[in-house]
């Protein structure tokens, strides 16, 4: 029941990884949320231009040099319009999301938070955006605030107000999309909420770039960050974007070569963003890839990517709802790209076990979002996540999987 | 757990003809929930961070306890193939003198056929298992 790609066989022939005569023919991968396959133009991309195109960027005086920062360059352009920010200045390549976030609490909160004031996260974060902020909170004295999470799994709307109001909050940062439930956040109405409270907003946009079209000015956050391996890119290169405004009262996160432009033994003047924030050579090929990755979306197109997963949703969560003993934990109003999921009297990792000997790859764990089990009263789920990919009969496969491992786990003596 | 009248060396040679004896991982497997099934519960008293093994994903505890020159441990997990892998190590480790456990390297774990399913990168923790009695052997 998949539907038809126009003029295109399904682009899971782009991805070599499924190759029916590979190694791993019969793969039931439903694992995108942790890191996304790769299609043939990205890996072709980051091959090509080792084998091509390969040389330090800003630096050479030869033409080699010079297509490589075009190439490079053309990336941060190609990013900007992906996120439709205001200018390419906006974009920074990081190593991740975990680096993005860690860059902002370093380079933003080590100057511009004090004690007594507060940070706002929401119950629904990933591990990357609480540590940094907890370290902050003990290093400056500042106040850690938690939204709670509402009944229905999706973030408490009036515990988010109600933080909000003594005007402490000098930064509100959460999920787009909560990686352990996939419980889409109304980021557009936080966002709205916390700026009129006179606060800075950053969204980790890790589980939502690969699933649906993103607009930083149409949100209005002054950053958002995400990781392009969960975008069908490389690992080891991601975007922080910051408002340019904002980026420009920030230090520098790491120093070294690339980011400076007077060094002199008594005092450093450092480049503007978003060199300022870009130390020592980057990873060029990973930049290349996800510019590849970025056009391989792109050629598929949002309306397909979000029309297809929309059916893959709701066939999945069709099909195990009808599995006995295995509960969905909820994901508030809106779910995207994720369930995530306890059977009864079977153990997360016994489950992921298993699963595994029927070639079918999901995730068991916390899911790096502790705290937020811990609201569901669980140390682990299994988290089964899609990507462009998957088809309904990888959620067919999944359920024959959970029921064969039940059979397994049913005590054969009384 | 270990039967008294084994020496360690026999205790391995019969785990390693009990897996033999099973055709498939799915038989392996069902044996491993069946002696995680069997595992006596571990005591709240014993779920605590000092026995906590790190490096498994799921909660695994191993608290030994010295008598009469013997390691014995008390061990548990929330994951029931985690405590058959318990109850699998403890029946060649259990009740052993320190000396008897540092000359036994976990070398059954290949033979048993496990190891294509229990490698170090997996998230079982059941080296981490195993280093936890050889330290408490050597203490």
């Amino acid at each position: 029941m998949s539907l038809v790609l126009h003029n295109r066989p399904h682009p899971k022939a782009d991805f070599p990884i499924f190759d029916p005569a590979g190694p791993n023919a019969g793969l039931t991968y439903l694992d995108s949320g942790a890191s996304a396959q790769k299609p043939t133009q990205v890996i072709e991309a980051v091959s090509r231009f080792y084998a091509t195109g390969y040389a330090n960027i800003h630096r050479g005086v030869y033409k080699l040099s010079a297509t490589a920062t075009d190439a490079y360059e053309g990336v941060r352009a190609q990013v900007a319009t992906f996120l439709n920010a205001a200018s390419e200045q906006e974009i920074i390549f990081v190593r991740g999301a975990t680096e993005g976030l860690n860059l902002i609490a370093h380079s933003w909160g080590q100057t511009h938070l004090q004690a007594g004031d507060a940070v706002l996260i929401t119950a629904l974060e990933h591990h990357a955006n609480i540590v940094p902020w907890q370290i902050l909170r003990d290093q400056k004295g500042i106040e850690l605030r938690v939204a709670a999470l509402a009944e229905d799994g999706g973030v408490d709307r009036a515990d988010f107000t109600a933080k909000l109001a003594d005007g402490k909050v000098k930064l509100a940062t959460f999920t787009h999309i909560a990686n352990a439930t996939g419980a889409v956040l109304p980021v557009a109405e936080l966002t709205a909420e916390a700026k009129a409270a006179g606060a800075l907003v950053a969204i980790d946009g890790c589980q939502a770039v690969a699933h649906r079209p993103v607009d930083v000015q149409a949100l209005g956050c002054d950053f958002y960050v995400f990781s392009a391996h969960k975008l069908y890119g490389p690992t080891g290169i991601g975007i922080l974007y910051g408002r340019l405004a904002v980026l420009e009262t920030m230090q520098p996160y790491q120093t070294g070569g690339d980011m400076v432009a007077t060094v002199r033994f008594d005092k450093t003047e450092f480049l503007d963003p978003p060199q300022r924030f870009e130390a020592g050579t980057p990873d060029i090929a990973g930049v290349i890839g996800l510019g590849a990755a970025i056009d391989y979306v792109g050629s598929l197109g949002w309306p397909w990517i979000e029309a297809h997963e929309k059916a893959l949703l709701a066939y999945g969560e069709a099909v195990l709802a009808k599995v006995p003993g295995l509960t969905l934990l909820p994901a508030g109003p809106h779910r995207s790209g994720i369930f995530s999921f306890t059977v009864d009297g079977v153990h997360p990792h016994d489950l992921g076990t298993i699963l595994d000997h029927h070639n079918v790859a999901i995730r068991a764990g916390s899911h790096c979002a502790q705290p937020l089990l811990n609201e569901f009263g669980l140390t682990a789920t299994v988290r089964a996540s899609l990507g462009l990919y998957n088809e309904p009969e990888d959620f067919d496969r999944l359920a024959e999987a959970v029921r064969a491992a039940q059979r397994m786990f049913t005590p054969k003596r009384a | 757990m270990t039967d008294p009248l084994l020496s360690i060396a026999d205790a391995q040679a019969e785990l390693i003809e009990t897996f033999a004896a099973l055709p498939d991982w799915q038989e392996r497997y069902q044996y491993i929930i069946e002696l995680g099934q069997a595992l006596p519960a571990l005591p709240k008293a014993f779920q605590t961070d000092a026995y906590k093994v790190r490096g498994c994903q799921s909660q695994v505890w191993i608290a030994p306890y010295l008598r009469d020159g013997r390691l014995q441990f008390q061990a548990g997990s929330d994951a029931i193939i985690t405590a058959g892998l318990i109850a699998v190590l403890l029946s060649v480790y259990n009740d052993r003198t320190p000396k008897e456990i540092l000359t036994t390297p976990p070398d059954f774990i290949r033979a048993i056929g496990l190891s294509q399913h229990l490698s170090p990168s997996r998230s079982n923790g059941l080296l981490s298992m195993v280093r936890r009695i050889f330290d408490a052997a050597s203490t």
